[in-house]
């Protein structure tokens, strides 16, 4: 009985912060929703414009997609389950920093794939060229060489 | 090691060039092969409602359009012979569209729909992963995405891909 009276209790202060919350939204709290609001949507990718993200973009979409995250946020959605509810309509393109799996493992692993392709290019030919362009004088040459410089006829 | 240096750039140039022909503005939908999201929405100028659920054990085609879109237009007559095949239910979703606006334009050009739904703030459009109207997805008797065009639908997909599309899912 104490039991269902407790629960009774806070049932009813429950419902009491429900109607409060709706009533007045504090100016806090709703900058709060908009700080988060903007920090998921740098990097969420608007849709419509595609090289924009969605906190950049005035995109008719992009301000749907904006108040829909706002509403999850208000909703107590974690940044993850709002990232999840936009993969699951717009796929992983959405994300600016899309997940590694096989779809977008040429993505992540690409490009230093070609810095190494590059690097292992470049010190290949670098050490062709010094085998082959820095010929070696031979004893007699260098003193030949050595006499011109310094002025002398060479013999 | 000149031989592999012509090969390389010749790979680098094909790579290239394929990108040329990519279409980026076409993002494949992870929808395909997922059930189609569940709705409840008016249909546009009648009294009744309309939800997906309605659909079970037939293949039907679902299209978003709205009056301001240009590209609606220029798929307009696609659909219009689509719907004089009587091939399979046409079901229009009326897409952030003035309810007088939409009206007007199925008036002024013809209606191929069997009805349309509004969908007048974009809701169920978010949940259907509409980015550009139009859209137009291919679903079948279970109620699955099976097929999604983005973009108007030409004559072309319409028959190489819609058509041959509805008769094997109705087989």
């Amino acid at each position: 009985m104490k039991a269902l009276a407790r629960a009774f209790a806070l049932g009813v202060a429950l419902l009491a912060a429900g109607a409060s919350a709706r009533e007045a939204p504090l100016v806090a709290a709703d900058e709060k929703v908009e700080q988060r609001l903007m920090r998921i949507a740098e990097e969420l990718r608007c849709l419509v414009c595609q090289n924009e993200s969605l906190a950049a973009s005035r995109a008719d979409l992009a301000m749907d997609l904006k108040r829909e995250v706002r509403e999850l946020i208000k909703s107590g959605k974690s940044d993850d389950e709002i990232r999840e509810f936009l993969v699951r309509r717009y796929g992983d393109f959405v994300l600016y920093r899309p997940p590694l799996k096989e779809s977008t493992l040429a993505l992540w692993v690409g490009p230093f794939a070609l810095l190494v392709a590059g690097v292992a290019g470049a010190a290949i030919f670098l050490r062709r060229r010094r085998a082959t362009a820095a010929p070696t004088l031979s004893p007699e040459d260098e003193r030949r060489a050595e006499q011109l410089l310094k002025g002398g006829e060479p013999k | 090691m000149r031989i592999g240096l012509i090969i390389a750039f010749l790979a680098l140039v094909a790579l290239l060039y394929t990108g040329l022909f990519l279409k980026p503005r076409e993002v494949p939908s992870p929808l395909v092969g997922k059930p189609a999201p569940a709705f409840d929405l008016p249909r546009l100028a009648q009294e009744a409602r309309f939800s997906p659920a309605e659909m079970r054990g037939k293949v039907w085609l679902f299209n978003v359009w709205a009056s301001w879109c240009v590209s609606c237009r220029e798929e307009h007559p696609v659909l219009i012979d689509f719907a004089k095949m009587k091939r399979a239910p046409l079901i229009g979703l009326n897409y952030k569209d003035p309810r007088d606006d939409a009206v007007r334009w199925l008036a002024r050009y013809g209606d191929p729909y069997d009805f349309s739904v509004v969908d007048a703030d974009g809701r169920i459009g978010i949940d259907y992963g509409v980015y550009g109207v139009p859209e137009t997805y291919v679903i079948d008797r279970a109620g699955v995405i099976r097929f999604k065009q983005i973009g108007p639908v030409t004559p072309d997909v319409l028959q190489k891909k819609i058509l041959p599309l509805i008769a094997e899912l109705e087989r």
